[in-house]
Order: structure tokens, then sequence, then C-alpha cells
């Protein structure tokens, strides 16, 4: 079933010069796509070729330009239905900082319930269950600006994850991190969709793509390549083209199918690379 | 040519929270070296950066450059700043000027030089930085797009003709492309003249790939010192201090502990392939 | 170091200050600071220091923490402490040109200087022993009668939130583009004030524009977290007033009791 469907979605960013007119640039141009409920897809992209964008267009924040963007089958431009999408798509942005809105841990989790209006009994609980959900309980009387990086974007999922809903769009969630953090988050990400939120994960980082079912290429606003990971991460000249590169086991691989040495076409990990070459 | 003997800071001292940053830091880099820091996060590696050009005073120890004892009260701080340059983590944050060519002689003017100089300066090492100067001078450098507010950023310390640079990760937040080129950039300006280049790094792949040398850091002290080959070598240090292996390197050491024969320790893809073809044929 | 400044952080605990309704707080620091200024004689600061004292160790805030959140501010009572001393007049008991000291000046300075110290310590008491949630949530209910009148009680109260979780985050930006513009060869400390004034650009600038970005970001966040939502807010944590609040609004009318009784029969 799908749960995100964009049709034929333009974005304009509208800007006045100084001689006072207005200019508008197109950061998105005419996409269509589907995201399915419970699927784990990552967006790669260069730096300004739309991806944030787009992603900002997934729960309203922005609103097409010309065309629809459509979540669990709410227009997002009927302005009415406004809060019904944001309660369904979360969103966790790259900055660990700049997201937290209190000084303690806990009462940041329970900020988004609280702005729906949910019961106190009950923020008390999703707090508690979001918490250790990413195994931050431990946290949860702490001032966030004494956490490393990964473990404030642990407490800004949290506060995503407290507002239960469908699907969670991570806008460049690991691009400030050090690798532990990284891999910290990625795998709250990656228990999240195991319980069934739809996860869109937005990364520089090929790795971090290669570990969801679908992925997304976009430059110059527009969508060039569509598939799952094993048939995006084959066309690596492609790729090159959009200032974009191949996990390292890929890249080993293909390294050795062109010395004459034999390998499934279909390597993304290193656990199949090894696998193969000592077979 | 710097050297680091004997390092030691403290920080809050005498509070009960103090906490040793560095304990009896000692290394050596030489001119036209270049040097990689790696080390987890909070292992002392941003201390000791911020030790090399003053900002921060050691308890005990020092840090001689071409012969001037920096950590010497005596020692100007403008004498310090023209051996060492240090470019931060997101240095585009600190730009502040009207234009790029403003923000750009920041540096060499606080270090006291001609007018004449400082524009020669400034149009050099914009164009180090891979920018055309004459299109780019007059713009605000609020108006670039993130990649080359960074290169200004980085043409600002350059601008200072430092002996010894250091970059604190200096790909950080960067696609995979822009990422490749601004280490590009790095390699290019270490490859001019005899400069020690000092860059500090989670990036293991283009630690191993570009460093003569790799320091790493864990718990405030120095833990190794040696060639690449020789610190991606010692793999289950390198993991109890949480710290991976390049990905060639991790590749081939999987199938040596697969029974697969490569003795060699691969630093990057190409050599990589190199020795497991040897091997499979 | 910039980011040692505690002034007006929480210390979590779960003292039975820690406990007691942020309106109550509120509302005796406000009736503590007046008095502090009611008072006119020694013996009075003495009252208040005993109960300030009592807070302090029931609180079980350190005293370490306590200490470091006045340093900032020393440099400010030095300063009062010095135009009292010098500059009124009266019995003059020590003099070098146009300077003197008097005893007048001498006891005004010690008074501004003890009730100083109080007021600031006694107000870091209040937020260093209530969640900043506590703080604002108290607040905005305390000033929501004064809503029918168009004050933005909610609002207001928002960004008292805001401005406590962002104090340390720009303290630190603070701290790293002051080392970024040091490295560059920046100098804070020669020359005139017009010259150091002038030296402070290269920081304002850049921390002006993070200011903006914080801001952007975080006002993205919080829509995209359903802020501003058409349906009522609720808290986790609703502010409800138990027979703890009772007891200590009866021992600080004791306090208040006191000071009236000492400045009426002493006066």
């Amino acid at each position: 079933m799908e749960f995100i469907k964009a049709d034929k979605l333009t974005f304009e960013y509208k800007k006045t010069n100084d001689a006072g007119q207005e200019i508008s640039t197109e950061a998105i141009k005419g996409v269509s796509f589907s995201i399915e409920k419970g699927s784990f897809v990552a967006i790669i992209g260069q730096n300004g070729s739309g991806k944030s964008t787009l992603a900002k267009n997934m729960n309203a924040l922005l609103i097409p330009t010309t065309g629809k963007m459509y979540v669990d089958g709410i227009d997002t431009s009927d302005l009415t239905r406004l809060w019904d999408v944001r309660q369904r798509v979360a969103m966790v942005f790259q900055n660990p900082d700049n997201q937290i809105v209190s000084a303690i841990v806990e009462d940041d989790v329970a900020f988004g319930p609280e702005n729906i209006g949910v019961d106190p009994a009950e923020i008390r609980q999703r707090v508690d269950a979001a918490l250790s959900g990413v195994e931050m309980s431990d946290y949860r009387k702490k001032a966030p600006h004494l956490l490393s990086g990964g473990q404030k974007q642990k407490i800004a999922i949290a506060g995503a994850v407290a507002m239960e809903p469908e699907c969670i769009v991570f806008d460049e969630p690991t691009a400030m991190l050090d690798p532990a953090g990284r891999q910290e988050v990625l795998n709250v990400i990656r228990k999240l969709n195991a319980r069934g939120i739809t996860a869109i994960l937005i990364t520089h980082f090929m790795e971090e793509a290669a570990q969801a079912d679908q992925i997304l290429v976009m430059d110059n606003g527009e969508i060039k390549m569509e598939g799952s990971p094993k048939e995006i991460f084959r066309r690596a000249d492609e790729l090159k083209a959009f200032c974009l590169d191949v996990p390292a086991p890929v890249a080993l691989a293909s390294a050795l199918r062109e010395k004459g040495i034999e390998l499934p076409e279909d390597i993304l990990t290193t656990e199949v690379l090894v696998e193969e070459l000592i077979k | 040519m710097i050297e680091v003997k004997n390092l030691t800071h403290i920080y809050s001292e005498d509070l009960p929270h103090q906490q040793k940053a560095l304990e009896d830091v000692s290394f050596t880099a030489g001119d036209g070296e270049f040097v990689g820091i790696i080390g987890h996060t909070g292992s002392g590696k941003s201390t000791l950066l911020q030790h090399l050009n003053g900002l921060l005073k050691p308890k005990t120890g020092t840090i001689i450059v071409d012969g001037l004892d920096i950590t010497d009260k005596k020692t100007s701080m403008i004498e310090v700043r023209k051996k060492v340059g240090l470019v931060f983590q997101y240095p585009e944050y600190q730009l502040f000027e009207e234009t790029v060519a403003k923000d750009v002689a920041f540096g060499p003017k606080n270090l006291g030089l001609s007018q004449e100089e400082i524009d020669e300066r400034v149009r050099q090492s914009i164009t180090a930085v891979g920018l055309d100067y004459d299109a780019i001078k007059n713009m605000s450098p609020f108006e670039l797009s993130g990649g080359q507010k960074r290169r200004v950023a980085i043409a600002g310390v350059i601008a200072m003709n430092p002996d010894v640079l250091i970059l604190d990760e200096p790909t950080a937040g960067l696609n995979p492309k822009a990422h490749q080129d601004i280490l590009n950039l790095v390699t290019g300006i270490h490859g001019q003249g005899n400069r020690t280049v000092i860059l500090v790094s989670h990036n293991m792949n283009d630690i191993a790939r570009i460093c003569d040398r790799v320091l790493v850091m864990d718990k405030g002290r120095l833990a190794m010192n040696g060639t690449p080959k020789e610190v991606f070598a010692r793999e289950e240090e390198l993991k109890s201090m949480g710290l991976a292996l390049p990905d060639a390197a991790e590749i081939t050491s999987r199938l040596r502990k697969a029974g697969m024969n490569i003795n060699e320790i691969c630093l990057t893809i190409e050599e990589a392939a190199e020795e497991i073809a040897k091997v499979r044929k | 170091m910039i980011r040692d400044i505690t002034l007006g952080q929480y210390y979590p605990g779960s003292s039975w200050i820690h406990k007691l309704d942020p309106r109550v707080k509120i509302l005796a620091t406000l009736l503590y600071i007046v008095a502090l200024f009611v008072i006119h004689k020694f013996s009075g600061f003495i009252v208040a220091f005993v109960a300030l004292e009592a807070v302090i160790i029931i609180s079980k805030v350190p005293r370490k923490f306590i200490w470091r959140g006045l340093k900032p501010v020393l440099l400010i009572i030095a300063f009062t402490l010095l135009i009292n001393m010098f500059m009124i007049k009266g019995e003059v008991l020590w003099q070098m040109g146009f300077l003197h000291i008097t005893r007048e000046g001498l006891r005004t300075a010690a008074f501004m200087g003890i009730r100083l110290v109080l007021l600031i310590i006694g107000s870091s008491m209040l937020t260093l022993t209530t969640r900043p949630i506590g703080l604002t949530d108290g607040i905005e209910a305390l000033l929501s009668p004064f809503k029918k009148l168009g004050l933005p009680a909610h609002e207001l109260a928002m960004m008292m939130t805001i401005a406590l979780r962002f104090i340390p985050t720009l303290l630190e930006e603070t701290d790293k583009i002051i080392k970024a513009q040091q490295a560059r060869g920046a100098d804070f400390e020669s020359g005139n004030i017009l010259r150091r004034a002038k030296a402070l650009v290269p920081i304002l600038v850049p921390l002006f524009i993070s200011a903006f970005r914080i801001a952007q970001d975080l006002a993205m966040a919080m829509e995209a977290r359903c802020y501003g939502g058409s349906v009522k807010r609720t808290r986790m944590n609703e502010m409800k007033m138990g027979s703890r609040d009772l007891v200590a609004a009866l021992l600080f009318m004791v306090f208040l009791a006191l000071i009236i009784l000492q400045r009426v029969f002493m006066g």
C-alpha cells in the first residue's frame, strides 16, 4: 500500500532581489514517485539537488507550487488537514542542537504530544516508551547540551516517535556525527523501521543508503534513478555523474571483476563479498 | 618542523570534575610531512590542535615550531599564527566580512603585512582553493554555496602562509564529490612548497590514502605513531579504542581471517583488488 | 572558560525544594527580592541569610555550583561597591586627592554588596531547583490572568523556555567563533576601547548569523512537531498544589513576618 505519493510535484523558492523583483528558483522539477507503507527508502544526491526540499514537502512544511503530494491519501495542500499530515509524518533534522526545544531531555520528548493535546498520563507513557526505544532512558533528566551529537540526535528521534507517526523523514541525521554516533543513529532507524514505521532517510553516506529497501537518486531537482540498492549501485558510472559514489564492497567487487575474477553482479555488503571470495 | 614534547593539559583544574585532556604527548612532524590524527570523539584530538597554535597553554610540556617555542609566555601570538594555521571544523561559520576578498584578508592584516603583500596573498590563496578570484572577490561570502564558503574560509587561513597547516575535519557534511574535491585541494596545497600538513579526520579511508604518518589519540594519550600500514595493522587495538579500519583493510582482514592468504595490509580499494587478484590466480 | 557559566541553569535533583510548585517558588522569590529592599539594617540581612542558607541546605545544590553562578556578576558587584564607597558624602575616613571614603559610603557599599549577593544567590536558587519547563509553566500560569488584557502569556513563556535551552548552545558557539578568529590572528585584548569594540565585529557577525540559523532551524523543527496546532495544548507534568506547598508558603510567611517586624520594631 502506498503511503506517500508525489504527483508531478514542483517546488519554487521565491525571493525578492535588491531591485524588488521576485526571483523564483525551481528546486524540484515535476517529480512523481510513491513510497510504500513500512518501507525504508533512502534519498541520495549532491548538496543542492533538492533532497531536503522534497523532504519538507512530505510533511507540509512546504507545500508544492504545482502538482500534488499525498500523505496517507491526504492532499498536503489542504490546510484544514495540516496537523493530520504532520502527525502522520514526523521529521528529524540534520543539526542535533537546533531541534531540541527544552533544556531537559524528557520535557523535550513530550513537546510534540503536548502540542497535539495528548492526555498527560498518556504523554508520560509515550515519553518513557520513546526514550527506552532509543536506549536513552538513563538520560531523561539530563540537559541536552551535555550529550554527544549522536545522543542528541537520538533524543530528537524519540521526540518524533512520541508523536506516534506512521512515517519518519530523516533529513541527513548523521551528517554532523562521528562514526560511532552515526552507527547508533542508523541502528535506531532500522529498529524503528522493523517496528513498522516507514523510514525515509536522506544521506550522503552510500553505506547507509545501501541498507534501505529502495533508493531515490536526486539531481538538479529531478529523480534520476530509482530502484533497490543492488540495482542502483550497479550503475557506478551514472552515480559518478551525479557526484555520488558506491559503497566500498561494491567498488572492490567491480575492481576485481575487471581483473578477471568472476563475482555476482549484486554484491552490496562486506559480508557477501567475503563469502563469495572464499567460496 | 614541529616538535611536541611531554604535553599535558588538564581541564577545570582544582574543580571536582577536572580531567586530564592530554597526558604526556610527544611527537615531531617534519617539513613537508603529511600527518593524520585519528581518535574517538573526546580522545583529546581537538585539545591537542588548540595547543599546536597557541589557543590553549599546556600545564607542562613544550611545542617548538621551527625553533620558536610557542608555549613560552613571552612568545608573541602573532609569531605563532604566522607559523601555524588552524582551519576549524565547519570553518564557513566564521566568515564575517562584506566581501570574499576582505574576509580572506582578515588573517594577513592581523599579521601586520603591507597592503601590497596582503592583496597578493589574497589573490593567490583564493586561486589556490580553486575559486575564480576576479569573479568572486567582490561577492558577499554569504551569497556563496556551502562548498564555496568552506573554500573561502580555508583560503583565509592559507593566506597567512603558515609553515604548518592544520585542518580539523575539513570534509564534514559534504557529499562524496565535494568531499573528494576538498581532499584534492588539501593534497594540492601540501604538494606546493614544503609545508607540514596535519589532518584530523574520522574518515579512515582518507587518512590511509593520503597521510605519510598517522597519530592515534586515545584517552588523552598518544597511543600510536607510525605509517598508515603500521597503524592499521594493529586492528585489535584500534577497535578497542572505538576506531575502525579503512574499508579496504577491513575487507582484506576478514578475508585473511576466513583463510585467504593475504599478508599485505591494504589501504586502498586498488591495493586490495591487486592483492586479492594475486591470491585468486 | 565561557562554558562554565551556570547562571540560569537547572541543577537536577529531587529535594523538597525541587518538588515545590513552581508558582509558589516564583512568588516566594519575588517577595524575597522585595524583602531584601525593605531591609535597612544588618540584622535584617541575618534573617534573610539564615532563610537562604536553609533553602540551600534543603535543596542539596552543591555550593561550588552556586558560587560559579555568582562569578560572572562579581564584576558588577565590585563596580557597585566602588561607586558607593567613593561617591557618597559624609564623615570622611580616608582621603587622597579628590578620592575619599566616608563612613556612610562604606556602610552603603557593604549594604549594597550583601543585598546584591543575597539577591543573585536567592534568584539563582529558583532556577537551580526548578526545571525550565516548570519555570515557564509557572510564569505562564501567574501571568494568565493578564491574558484578557492582551498579554501573550504563553508566547512569553515559550520564549523563555527556548532562551534557557539555548544559552549554553550560544555560549559554546561564541567560544568556537572566538577561537577561530584568534587562530586567524585576531586580537581582542589590546588597544583602546574603540579598537576593542571594532575587534568584536568578527565575533558578533558570525554569532548573529548563527543565532538566526538556529532560530530558523528551530522554528522549522517546532512546526514539524505540530507546535501552534489548533487543539488545546496539554502538559506532561501538570502543576498541582499539595500539602508541601502549603507548608512552604507558611514558612515563607514566617520569614516575611520577621522581616516586617524587624523593620517596624528595630527601625
